[in-house]
Protein backbone atom coordinates (compact mmCIF):
# COMPACT_ATOMS: atom_id res chain seq x y z
CA UNK A 1 0.00 0.00 0.00
CA UNK A 2 2.86 2.33 0.85
CA UNK A 3 4.24 2.00 -2.63
CA UNK A 4 0.83 2.45 -4.13
CA UNK A 5 0.14 5.66 -2.27
CA UNK A 6 3.59 6.92 -3.10
CA UNK A 7 2.79 6.71 -6.77
CA UNK A 8 -0.78 7.88 -6.69
CA UNK A 9 -1.45 11.08 -4.79
CA UNK A 10 -4.34 11.08 -2.39
CA UNK A 11 -7.06 13.67 -2.16
CA UNK A 12 -8.29 16.10 0.42
CA UNK A 13 -12.04 16.21 0.76
CA UNK A 14 -14.12 19.03 2.15
CA UNK A 15 -17.47 19.04 3.89
CA UNK A 16 -18.66 22.49 4.79
CA UNK A 17 -20.62 25.55 3.93
CA UNK A 18 -20.52 27.06 0.48
CA UNK A 19 -17.83 29.62 1.18
CA UNK A 20 -15.47 27.12 2.75
CA UNK A 21 -15.90 24.75 -0.17
CA UNK A 22 -15.40 27.47 -2.75
CA UNK A 23 -12.28 28.65 -0.97
CA UNK A 24 -10.69 25.25 -0.87
CA UNK A 25 -11.72 24.47 -4.42
CA UNK A 26 -9.95 27.61 -5.52
CA UNK A 27 -7.02 26.39 -3.48
CA UNK A 28 -7.10 23.41 -5.81
CA UNK A 29 -8.26 20.42 -3.80
CA UNK A 30 -11.43 19.61 -5.72
CA UNK A 31 -11.77 16.60 -7.96
CA UNK A 32 -14.62 14.80 -9.64
CA UNK A 33 -13.89 11.16 -10.32
CA UNK A 34 -14.98 9.00 -13.23
CA UNK A 35 -18.32 8.23 -11.63
CA UNK A 36 -19.01 11.94 -11.29
CA UNK A 37 -18.62 11.81 -7.52
CA UNK A 38 -17.13 15.02 -6.19
CA UNK A 39 -14.79 14.96 -3.20
CA UNK A 40 -16.52 17.89 -1.55
CA UNK A 41 -19.95 18.53 -0.14
CA UNK A 42 -21.70 21.81 0.30
CA UNK A 43 -23.82 21.94 3.42
CA UNK A 44 -26.44 24.63 3.73
CA UNK A 45 -29.24 25.05 6.18
CA UNK A 46 -31.56 22.85 4.11
CA UNK A 47 -29.23 19.85 4.05
CA UNK A 48 -30.59 16.92 6.03
CA UNK A 49 -28.46 15.42 8.79
CA UNK A 50 -28.73 11.95 7.26
CA UNK A 51 -27.40 13.34 4.00
CA UNK A 52 -24.28 14.74 5.71
CA UNK A 53 -23.83 11.49 7.58
CA UNK A 54 -24.06 9.40 4.42
CA UNK A 55 -21.64 11.66 2.60
CA UNK A 56 -19.19 11.58 5.49
CA UNK A 57 -19.34 7.80 5.64
CA UNK A 58 -18.85 7.57 1.90
CA UNK A 59 -15.74 9.72 2.17
CA UNK A 60 -14.44 7.49 4.96
CA UNK A 61 -14.84 4.45 2.76
CA UNK A 62 -13.15 5.91 -0.30
CA UNK A 63 -9.53 4.85 -0.32
CA UNK A 64 -8.31 7.75 -2.44
CA UNK A 65 -9.11 10.24 0.32
CA UNK A 66 -6.54 10.76 3.05
CA UNK A 67 -7.73 13.91 4.76
CA UNK A 68 -11.29 15.03 5.39
CA UNK A 69 -11.76 18.68 6.22
CA UNK A 70 -15.04 19.36 7.95
CA UNK A 71 -16.47 22.57 9.31
CA UNK A 72 -16.72 22.47 13.04
CA UNK A 73 -20.40 23.38 13.09
CA UNK A 74 -21.09 20.56 10.61
CA UNK A 75 -18.97 18.16 12.66
CA UNK A 76 -21.04 19.17 15.65
CA UNK A 77 -24.19 17.99 13.87
CA UNK A 78 -22.77 14.54 13.13
CA UNK A 79 -20.56 14.40 16.23
CA UNK A 80 -21.39 10.76 16.99
CA UNK A 81 -20.15 9.65 13.56
CA UNK A 82 -17.00 11.76 13.80
CA UNK A 83 -16.22 10.45 17.27
CA UNK A 84 -16.79 6.83 16.29
CA UNK A 85 -14.09 7.08 13.63
CA UNK A 86 -10.85 6.37 15.43
CA UNK A 87 -8.49 4.85 12.90
CA UNK A 88 -5.65 7.13 11.81
CA UNK A 89 -6.57 7.14 8.11
CA UNK A 90 -8.30 9.12 6.75
CA UNK A 91 -7.51 11.96 9.09
CA UNK A 92 -10.43 14.16 10.03
CA UNK A 93 -9.70 17.82 10.59
CA UNK A 94 -12.19 20.18 12.06
CA UNK A 95 -11.81 23.64 10.64
CA UNK A 96 -13.51 26.86 11.62
CA UNK A 97 -16.11 28.20 9.23
CA UNK A 98 -16.71 31.79 8.32
CA UNK A 99 -19.50 32.39 10.77
CA UNK A 100 -18.49 29.97 13.50
CA UNK A 101 -15.23 30.75 15.26
CA UNK A 102 -13.03 27.85 16.23
CA UNK A 103 -13.76 26.30 19.58
CA UNK A 104 -10.98 23.95 20.68
CA UNK A 105 -13.07 22.42 23.45
CA UNK A 106 -15.35 20.81 20.84
CA UNK A 107 -12.61 19.22 18.77
CA UNK A 108 -12.68 15.45 19.21
CA UNK A 109 -8.88 15.15 19.08
CA UNK A 110 -8.25 17.97 21.49
CA UNK A 111 -10.84 16.60 23.83
CA UNK A 112 -8.93 13.36 23.87
CA UNK A 113 -5.75 15.28 24.49
CA UNK A 114 -7.32 17.17 27.32
CA UNK A 115 -7.92 13.91 29.14
CA UNK A 116 -4.17 13.46 29.40
CA UNK A 117 -2.74 16.94 29.64
CA UNK A 118 -3.98 20.39 30.15
CA UNK A 119 -3.64 22.18 26.79
CA UNK A 120 -3.37 25.55 28.52
CA UNK A 121 -0.12 24.38 30.13
CA UNK A 122 1.42 23.70 26.78
CA UNK A 123 0.51 26.99 25.16
CA UNK B 1 1.79 -18.61 48.46
CA UNK B 2 -0.88 -20.38 46.53
CA UNK B 3 -0.48 -22.48 43.43
CA UNK B 4 -2.24 -19.90 41.28
CA UNK B 5 0.42 -17.19 41.47
CA UNK B 6 3.25 -19.34 40.29
CA UNK B 7 3.87 -21.29 37.14
CA UNK B 8 3.00 -24.97 37.10
CA UNK B 9 6.48 -26.46 36.96
CA UNK B 10 8.31 -29.35 38.61
CA UNK B 11 10.86 -28.06 41.13
CA UNK B 12 14.24 -29.17 39.87
CA UNK B 13 17.62 -27.62 39.17
CA UNK B 14 16.83 -27.51 35.48
CA UNK B 15 13.56 -25.74 36.10
CA UNK B 16 15.35 -23.32 38.40
CA UNK B 17 17.82 -22.43 35.67
CA UNK B 18 14.96 -22.02 33.24
CA UNK B 19 13.14 -19.71 35.62
CA UNK B 20 16.28 -17.68 36.23
CA UNK B 21 16.70 -17.19 32.50
CA UNK B 22 13.07 -16.28 32.13
CA UNK B 23 13.30 -13.78 34.96
CA UNK B 24 16.30 -12.19 33.34
CA UNK B 25 14.45 -12.06 30.01
CA UNK B 26 11.41 -10.49 31.62
CA UNK B 27 13.53 -7.87 33.34
CA UNK B 28 15.35 -7.01 30.12
CA UNK B 29 12.06 -6.85 28.25
CA UNK B 30 10.61 -4.63 30.93
CA UNK B 31 13.44 -2.14 30.79
CA UNK B 32 13.37 -2.09 26.98
CA UNK B 33 9.63 -1.55 26.88
CA UNK B 34 9.94 1.16 29.46
CA UNK B 35 12.50 2.90 27.30
CA UNK B 36 10.22 2.58 24.29
CA UNK B 37 7.30 3.98 26.24
CA UNK B 38 9.44 6.90 27.36
CA UNK B 39 10.58 7.62 23.81
CA UNK B 40 7.01 7.49 22.54
CA UNK B 41 5.79 9.65 25.37
CA UNK B 42 8.43 12.25 24.57
CA UNK B 43 7.42 12.32 20.92
CA UNK B 44 3.79 12.38 21.91
CA UNK B 45 4.17 15.46 24.07
CA UNK B 46 6.13 17.18 21.36
CA UNK B 47 3.38 16.45 18.85
CA UNK B 48 0.70 17.58 21.24
CA UNK B 49 2.43 20.90 21.74
CA UNK B 50 2.76 21.32 18.00
CA UNK B 51 -0.90 20.42 17.40
CA UNK B 52 -2.12 23.06 19.79
CA UNK B 53 0.22 25.60 18.26
CA UNK B 54 -0.89 24.73 14.72
CA UNK B 55 -4.57 24.72 15.65
CA UNK B 56 -4.35 28.27 16.93
CA UNK B 57 -2.38 29.26 13.86
CA UNK B 58 -5.01 27.58 11.72
CA UNK B 59 -7.73 29.77 13.23
CA UNK B 60 -5.88 32.86 12.10
CA UNK B 61 -5.04 31.54 8.64
CA UNK B 62 -8.62 30.48 8.05
CA UNK B 63 -9.86 33.86 9.18
CA UNK B 64 -7.56 35.57 6.74
CA UNK B 65 -8.60 33.20 3.96
CA UNK B 66 -12.29 33.77 4.62
CA UNK B 67 -11.69 37.49 4.63
CA UNK B 68 -9.93 37.39 1.30
CA UNK B 69 -12.83 35.37 -0.08
CA UNK B 70 -15.19 38.12 0.96
CA UNK B 71 -12.84 40.64 -0.64
CA UNK B 72 -12.76 38.70 -3.89
CA UNK B 73 -16.52 38.38 -3.87
CA UNK B 74 -16.83 42.09 -3.41
CA UNK B 75 -14.67 42.86 -6.43
CA UNK B 76 -15.62 40.00 -8.71
CA UNK B 77 -19.22 39.43 -7.83
CA UNK B 78 -20.58 36.05 -6.85
CA UNK B 79 -18.56 33.28 -8.44
CA UNK B 80 -19.50 30.44 -6.09
CA UNK B 81 -21.49 28.44 -8.59
CA UNK B 82 -18.89 28.87 -11.32
CA UNK B 83 -16.24 27.42 -9.03
CA UNK B 84 -18.42 24.62 -7.73
CA UNK B 85 -19.38 23.51 -11.21
CA UNK B 86 -15.97 23.80 -12.79
CA UNK B 87 -14.25 21.15 -10.71
CA UNK B 88 -12.38 18.53 -12.71
CA UNK B 89 -9.02 17.40 -11.37
CA UNK B 90 -7.37 18.07 -8.07
CA UNK B 91 -4.38 20.34 -8.25
CA UNK B 92 -3.09 19.67 -4.77
CA UNK B 93 -2.58 16.06 -3.85
CA UNK B 94 -1.16 14.30 -0.87
CA UNK B 95 1.77 11.95 -0.68
CA UNK B 96 2.17 9.72 2.33
CA UNK B 97 5.56 9.07 3.83
CA UNK B 98 6.39 6.91 6.78
CA UNK B 99 8.23 8.10 9.83
CA UNK B 100 9.58 5.65 12.36
CA UNK B 101 9.58 6.29 16.09
CA UNK B 102 10.77 3.40 18.25
CA UNK B 103 9.34 0.85 15.86
CA UNK B 104 6.06 2.67 15.31
CA UNK B 105 5.35 3.87 11.80
CA UNK B 106 3.72 7.25 11.70
CA UNK B 107 2.24 8.51 8.45
CA UNK B 108 3.47 11.92 7.36
CA UNK B 109 1.42 13.72 4.76
CA UNK B 110 3.01 15.91 2.20
CA UNK B 111 1.12 17.95 -0.33
CA UNK B 112 2.37 18.57 -3.82
CA UNK B 113 1.17 20.39 -6.91
CA UNK B 114 -0.09 18.15 -9.63
CA UNK B 115 -1.40 19.53 -12.90
CA UNK B 116 -2.52 23.02 -13.70
CA UNK B 117 -4.92 25.35 -12.03
CA UNK B 118 -8.45 24.56 -13.23
CA UNK B 119 -9.75 27.88 -12.01
CA UNK B 120 -7.28 29.82 -14.07
CA UNK B 121 -9.93 31.93 -15.69
CA UNK B 122 -11.91 32.80 -12.58
CA UNK B 123 -11.86 36.54 -12.10
CA UNK B 124 -10.56 37.13 -15.57
CA UNK B 125 -12.88 40.04 -16.26
CA UNK B 126 -12.35 41.82 -12.96
CA UNK B 127 -10.95 41.26 -9.54
CA UNK B 128 -8.15 39.03 -10.78
CA UNK B 129 -5.74 40.21 -8.14
CA UNK B 130 -8.19 39.56 -5.33
CA UNK B 131 -8.89 36.08 -6.69
CA UNK B 132 -5.23 35.18 -6.98
CA UNK B 133 -4.65 36.44 -3.45
CA UNK B 134 -7.58 34.33 -2.36
CA UNK B 135 -6.12 31.29 -4.09
CA UNK B 136 -2.78 31.83 -2.43
CA UNK B 137 -4.36 32.22 0.96
CA UNK B 138 -6.32 29.03 0.60
CA UNK B 139 -3.30 27.16 -0.68
CA UNK B 140 -1.45 28.24 2.43
CA UNK B 141 -4.38 27.08 4.50
CA UNK B 142 -4.32 23.70 2.77
CA UNK B 143 -0.60 23.34 3.44
CA UNK B 144 -1.10 24.12 7.09
CA UNK B 145 -4.04 21.76 7.32
CA UNK B 146 -2.06 18.94 5.71
CA UNK B 147 0.66 19.48 8.27
CA UNK B 148 -1.93 19.49 11.00
CA UNK B 149 -3.47 16.31 9.61
CA UNK B 150 -0.17 14.46 9.79
CA UNK B 151 0.35 15.68 13.34
CA UNK B 152 -3.14 14.59 14.25
CA UNK B 153 -2.71 11.17 12.66
CA UNK B 154 0.57 10.72 14.50
CA UNK B 155 -1.19 11.78 17.65
CA UNK B 156 -3.91 9.16 17.29
CA UNK B 157 -1.45 6.42 16.35
CA UNK B 158 0.95 7.26 19.16
CA UNK B 159 -1.88 7.45 21.66
CA UNK B 160 -2.89 3.92 20.75
CA UNK B 161 0.65 2.57 20.81
CA UNK B 162 1.49 4.25 24.12
CA UNK B 163 -1.54 2.66 25.69
CA UNK B 164 -0.53 -0.78 24.45
CA UNK B 165 3.09 -0.32 25.55
CA UNK B 166 2.10 0.88 28.99
CA UNK B 167 -0.21 -2.06 29.36
CA UNK B 168 2.64 -4.40 28.49
CA UNK B 169 5.05 -2.67 30.87
CA UNK B 170 2.55 -2.94 33.68
CA UNK B 171 1.74 -6.55 32.88
CA UNK B 172 5.42 -7.51 33.02
CA UNK B 173 6.05 -5.48 36.14
CA UNK B 174 3.03 -6.56 38.13
CA UNK B 175 2.11 -9.99 36.81
CA UNK B 176 4.90 -11.78 35.00
CA UNK B 177 7.90 -10.85 37.15
CA UNK B 178 6.15 -11.57 40.50
CA UNK B 179 4.93 -14.86 39.10
CA UNK B 180 8.41 -15.93 38.03
CA UNK B 181 9.85 -14.77 41.35
CA UNK B 182 7.24 -16.75 43.25
CA UNK B 183 8.04 -19.80 41.16
CA UNK B 184 11.74 -19.35 41.86
CA UNK B 185 11.04 -19.06 45.58
CA UNK B 186 8.95 -22.18 45.43
CA UNK B 187 11.63 -24.09 43.55
CA UNK B 188 14.32 -22.98 46.00
CA UNK B 189 12.26 -23.97 49.02
CA UNK B 190 11.42 -27.34 47.50
CA UNK B 191 15.07 -27.95 46.62
CA UNK B 192 16.11 -27.00 50.15
CA UNK B 193 13.65 -29.44 51.53
CA UNK B 194 14.94 -32.20 49.26
CA UNK B 195 18.46 -31.37 50.37
CA UNK B 196 17.53 -31.55 54.04
CA UNK B 197 15.84 -34.87 53.45
CA UNK B 198 18.92 -36.14 51.67
CA UNK B 199 21.17 -34.95 54.48
CA UNK B 200 19.00 -36.61 57.07
CA UNK B 201 19.01 -39.83 55.06
CA UNK B 202 22.79 -39.81 54.82
CA UNK B 203 23.10 -39.20 58.54
CA UNK B 204 20.76 -42.07 59.19
CA UNK B 205 22.80 -44.38 56.97
CA UNK B 206 25.96 -43.31 58.73
CA UNK B 207 24.40 -44.05 62.07
CA UNK B 208 23.30 -47.47 60.91
CA UNK B 209 26.73 -48.22 59.56
CA UNK B 210 28.31 -47.13 62.82
CA UNK B 211 26.05 -49.48 64.73
CA UNK B 212 26.86 -52.36 62.41
CA UNK B 213 30.55 -51.65 62.65
CA UNK B 214 30.39 -51.48 66.43
CA UNK B 215 28.61 -54.79 66.49
CA UNK B 216 31.19 -56.42 64.22
CA UNK B 217 34.00 -55.02 66.30
CA UNK B 218 32.45 -56.30 69.40
CA UNK B 219 32.12 -59.81 67.99
CA UNK B 220 35.70 -59.69 66.82
CA UNK B 221 36.89 -58.54 70.20
CA UNK B 222 35.00 -61.33 71.86
CA UNK B 223 36.54 -63.90 69.54
CA UNK B 224 39.97 -62.43 70.18
CA UNK B 225 39.45 -62.70 73.85
CA UNK B 226 38.69 -66.35 73.44
CA UNK B 227 41.97 -66.81 71.51
CA UNK B 228 40.51 -67.92 68.23
CA UNK B 229 41.82 -65.16 66.15
CA UNK B 230 45.27 -65.08 67.67
CA UNK B 231 47.10 -66.79 64.75
CA UNK B 232 45.47 -64.67 62.18
CA UNK B 233 46.57 -61.54 63.88
CA UNK B 234 50.10 -62.89 64.32
CA UNK B 235 50.34 -64.13 60.74
CA UNK B 236 49.59 -60.79 59.28
CA UNK B 237 51.91 -58.96 61.64
CA UNK B 238 55.02 -59.17 59.52
CA UNK B 239 55.30 -60.39 55.96
CA UNK B 240 59.07 -61.10 56.19
CA UNK B 241 58.74 -63.43 59.11
CA UNK B 242 56.13 -65.35 57.29
CA UNK B 243 57.62 -68.52 55.97
CA UNK B 244 56.22 -70.11 52.94
CA UNK B 245 56.46 -73.84 52.61
CA UNK B 246 59.04 -75.05 50.13
CA UNK B 247 57.68 -75.69 46.80
CA UNK B 248 58.57 -79.06 45.36
CA UNK B 249 58.16 -79.94 41.74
Amino acid sequence: MALHSAIKGKLISVIGDEDTCVGFLLGGVGEINKNRHPNFMVVDKNTAVSEIEDCFKRFLKRDDIDIILINQNVAEIIRHVVDSHNSPLPAILEIPSKDHPYDSSKDSILRRAKGMFNPEDLM
Amino acid sequence: MSASDRLPIFPSRGAQMLMKIRLKGAQTGHSLLKKKADALQMRFRMILGKIIETKTLMGEVMKEAAFSLAEAKFTTGDFNQVVLQNVTKAQIKIRTKKDNVAGVTLPVFECYQDGTDTHELTGLSRGGQAVSKLKKNYQNAVKLLVELASLQTSFVTLDEVIKITNRRVNAIEHVIIPKIEATLQYIISELDEVEREEFYRLKKIQDKKKIFRAKAEKIKAELKAKGLLEEEAQASANILEERDEDILF
